[in-house]
């Protein structure tokens, strides 16, 4: 089970919230470098399970590592070893660029020779020299998610958590934070991504559909898509999420 | 014909921002109305002018022949308005949050009952439960029934759909058919592409412009033949060689394939032959039906260089 | 059901399902009146004395037997002048008195350890009484009226009804009209057919109600168990109050037309209005004693023009015609608020 290549590994894990089981003894492992797609209706327990593994949240039974910690015993360290992005929430929008790319590295217990480089690299890398003393309100959407993802992953995490990136942002901009993901992952970096888009489930290595708290399906877009004899995987999603009983 | 929904020329603006850019647009009696557009591109500023809640700065609108501005009175009783977020006493039950919309308008829940009956068909189940206890998809539900109370001629609807999984989307969507079969005009706004084709006639909108309006077929139609699917193992590096070709406008990924828009010189073959040469394997280009999202991605591009 | 009603309804629905927010509004009033009441208190019992005496004669030894017969003090001894500072830096005792006669005439010095000011003022009053009553040398006399006790939860009553209703009816009803712009049910509320002044009396009337409780059970106490004396005048300590919920309630609906977030609308009822209710009203800090300046700024606070009528009215006893001038100002400022919020309230987007 702990071998070298598997970023996340866990086993049996499960959340009990009173009688309720809202993660039902879930197994799964996600390989070095791989951009793992993790799929499921709504109340599915996607969020309940991500924020186990993003060490938010403790199992109530099962166990497993991320990023090399113990998902029971080491939460601490998780947190300071994986990336977090969210639609929702990314970056603070009074703050200016610069000012944002501080906070986090800080937070992220950087020290200042390290934080000026990477600040240096990644100003360059997106081109944004001239954003830098901009407030983040006030930059396009597309920026936005450049550099909320170039923050998240500014401590050159193993594994960067990416909870529905792209929700209600325009098809350019979708796409061009597709590419993005792909130069990551390309770079070595594993992504863990939810999506309500299920064209994007077609970009991911492997994907996993949650249904009532249990994994239901956990394969490469071409295999699920034989395995269901669908030809999108929105076709496979709607075949797989039908099987849910859950009373939401 | 009188319609139902009519925008001439309406601008607003919030300090220096253009929220909406002289958008006209109109929408027949019983028509189901498509409003597609990414966030931020001006849809809520619309639904809140013909909700009343909002006055054009420039033109004018009108719902039901009402003036939105005028006749705001007249109006609001013939509307019914769902906004972008679920709009819902989360401490009331199910109940409370229904009979009360329902006392608002002036209307008992028995009377238009038969009206929301078969949206409401899942709640009733669990009444007394509140409101904030409701999963996504079950608040949806709950809102489009308070909205729909006091039986309105129009419906306004703002994202209905966000943040929904896509089975909970498409139940939606059928349920909207079922309510334009009744005769109510349906206004509706999605980010969500796929969703078009759902809509008689849809209106593309961003950053406050209406880029087109017309039936999804025609939208599709307008984009022309030269648009085809590739793909390979490596489908990141696909892309990079695509983008090389001079034949080839613009590229980019659509689902399990990439998409290509190409001029008329462009020949698949000998692009094929081109890539496979590059060092990709399993390398394939077949003609594309367009969709409204490669229409979107096109306007946008023009717009955007 | 009238439309009105069903706002109402919801509206208290509301309040009752917040159990956290009813409970703290419902016994903070009474645990703040029995504090204040019985708890805390500006008299002074139980001062540690100590006396410095040069030359024993008649007249000190009376001072020296009056101090150790008061119930207010506990007399320690004599000592020598040296050692007071001593045992004042080091706790053991609260004051010195020094005695000290000189050709005949008796020349007396107190020494207190002030770092409580209030209780060092009250009890340098107590020592100087103890000295002019027992020298007979033209004593000061002073006579408590209207609060002969000198209880301090007389005068604390109208302080903590000034703040409690401008947390309840300001903060609370605030809080709840921006709750519903935030979750956008408030657009709902404007685009069904009902008018503005409904929505806003339907979200008023039942804060109103819940303050009219919280009245009759601040006046229970205070009559039943603080002991206040019953007249007359107790139908306008009520009707002063209802006109001071109607402005705390004003005040709330100004706060929620500024603010367009609850924490927003928190803090500007909680720094513009509360803050200023407890330093500035003279519910805690008398007026005559601010600066020139702080006693201008006090009064536009309208809980500064309640407290003192109510003063005048339950502590004093006195009839209506005496807050005249309160009820003037306090009609004019609900109505110029209520002006303006309406207005405001109106102006379209």
């Amino acid at each position: 089970m702990k071998t070298p290549d598997n970023v996340i590994s866990v086993r049996n894990l499960t959340k009990q919230f009173g009688s309720f089981t809202a993660v039902d003894h879930i197994s799964f492992d996600v390989r070095h470098g791989e951009i793992f797609g993790f799929l499921g209706a709504n109340g599915a327990g996607k969020t309940t399970a991500m924020r186990m593994l993003c060490g938010l949240s403790i199992p109530t039974s099962g166990d497993g590592q991320v990023a090399g910690c113990d998902i029971l015993t080491q939460a601490e360290d998780i947190k300071r070893r994986i990336g977090y992005m969210s639609q929702k929430f990314s970056l603070y929008g009074l703050l200016t660029v610069e000012e944002n790319l501080r906070l986090f590295s800080t937070i992220y217990g950087m020290s200042d020779r390290q934080i000026r480089e990477a600040s240096a690299r990644l100003f360059t890398d997106l081109s944004m020299e001239n954003m830098r003393r901009t407030l983040v309100k006030d930059i396009p959407v597309g920026w936005k998610q450049k550099l909320a993802f170039a923050i998240a992953t500014i401590h050159s995490p193993e594994v960067v958590f990416l909870d529905e990136p792209t929700g209600g942002v325009d098809p350019v901009t979708r796409r061009k934070f597709w590419e993005l993901i792909y130069k990551a992952a390309s770079g070595g970096m594993t992504i863990f991504v939810t999506t309500h888009y299920l064209d994007e489930a077609e970009y991911c290595n492997r994907i996993s559909i949650m249904v009532d708290g249990r994994i239901s399906a956990l394969d490469t877009p071409d295999a699920l898509k034989k395995k269901y004899h669908a030809t999108t995987m929105d076709e496979v999603f709607r075949i797989v999420a039908k099987e849910a009983t859950r009373e939401e | 014909m009188n319609e139902a929904i009519l925008l001439k020329d309406v601008t607003k603006r919030y300090g220096s921002l253009t929220a909406l850019d002289k958008v006209s647009f109109s929408v027949h009696p019983g028509e189901m109305f498509g409003l597609i557009g990414p966030d931020g591109s001006g849809k809520s500023t619309i639904y809140r002018i013909l909700a009343t809640l909002s006055v054009p700065d420039e033109g004018e609108a009108e719902v039901c022949g009402l003036n939105t501005v005028r006749d705001y009175r007249h109006l609001r009783t013939r509307i019914g308005y769902m906004p972008e977020k679920f709009s819902l006493y989360p401490d009331l039950s199910v109940m409370e949050n229904l009979r009360f919309f329902a006392a608002l308008f002036g209307v008992s829940v028995r009377e238009n009952f038969d009206l929301i009956a078969p949206i409401f068909g899942q709640l009733e189940r669990f009444p007394n439960r509140r409101a904030g206890a409701l999963s996504g998809g079950m608040k949806q539900k709950l809102a489009l029934s308070c909205a729909l109370i006091h039986r309105p001629e129009i419906l306004l609807l703002d994202e209905p759909t966000t943040g929904v999984d896509t089975v909970s989307r498409s139940e939606f969507w059928d349920t909207l058919a079922t309510l334009r079969e009744k005769g109510i005009t349906i206004l509706v706004s999605t980010s969500y592409m796929d969703e078009a084709n759902r809509c008689r006639r849809i209106a593309m909108i961003n950053r406050g412009r209406i880029l087109d309006t017309a039936t999804p077929e025609a939208l599709v139609a307008s984009l022309g033949e030269n648009l085809y699917n590739a793909s390979a193992t490596d489908m990141f590096r696909l892309l990079s060689e695509l983008r090389k070709l001079p034949e080839v406008t613009d590229c980019y990924t659509f689902g399990a394939t990439l998409h290509v828009v190409a001029d008329k010189d462009f020949i698949p073959a000998q692009a094929e032959k081109r890539i496979r040469d590059a060092g990709l394997k399993d390398v394939r280009i077949w003609p594309a039906k367009g969709t409204i999202e490669d229409l979107f991605i096109r306007l946008t591009r023009n717009e955007n260089s | 059901m009238s439309i009105f009603k069903s706002l109402v309804i919801k509206e208290a629905l509301h309040i009752v399902r917040d159990r956290r927010t009813m409970v703290i509004t419902l016994l903070m009033p009474v645990v703040l009146l029995l504090l204040f009441g019985f708890a805390i208190s500006t008299e002074v019992n139980d001062v540690r004395i100590v006396a410095v005496v040069d030359r024993h004669n008649d007249l000190t030894r009376n001072i020296l037997e009056r101090l150790q017969v008061n119930e207010y003090f506990t007399f320690q001894g004599l000592t020598t002048a040296g050692e007071v500072e001593g045992l004042l830096r080091s706790g053991h005792t609260d004051a010195a008195l020094l005695l000290r006669t000189d050709d005949g005439v008796l020349k007396s010095q107190i020494i207190i350890d002030a770092s409580n000011t209030t209780s060092a003022q009250a009890a340098t009053a107590y020592i100087q009484g103890v000295i002019n009553n027992a020298s007979s040398v033209s004593p000061v006399l002073t006579s408590t009226l209207y609060n002969p006790q000198m209880k301090s939860a007389y005068n604390f009553v109208p302080g903590i009804l000034g703040m409690i209703f401008i947390l309840i009816c300001a903060i609370m009803t605030s809080v709840s009209i921006v709750r519903e712009k935030e979750t956008g049910t408030m657009n709902l509320l404007l685009v069904s057919p009902i008018r503005g002044s409904t929505i806003i009396l339907g979200k008023l009337v039942p804060y109103f109600i819940l303050s009219c409780a919280i009245l009759a059970i601040m006046l229970l106490i205070s009559y039943g168990v603080l002991g206040m004396p019953v007249s007359a005048n107790i139908v306008n300590v009520i009707l002063i109050s209802l006109l001071y919920i109607i402005l705390s309630l004003s005040i709330g609906l100004f706060v929620s037309t500024l603010a367009d977030t609850q924490l927003t609308a928190l803090i500007v009822s909680a720094v513009m209005f509360m803050l200023p209710v407890i330093m500035l009203s003279g519910m805690i800090f008398p007026i005559e004693n601010m600066p020139r300046l702080l006693q201008y700024v006090s009064c536009i606070i309208p809980a500064r023009w309640y407290i003192e009528a109510m003063r005048k009215l339950m502590v004093q006893q006195l009839g209506i015609d005496f807050i005249i001038q309160e009820t003037v100002i306090l009609i004019s400022m609900t109505a110029l608020l209520l002006l303006f919020s309406i207005r405001k309230f109106n102006s379209v987007k």
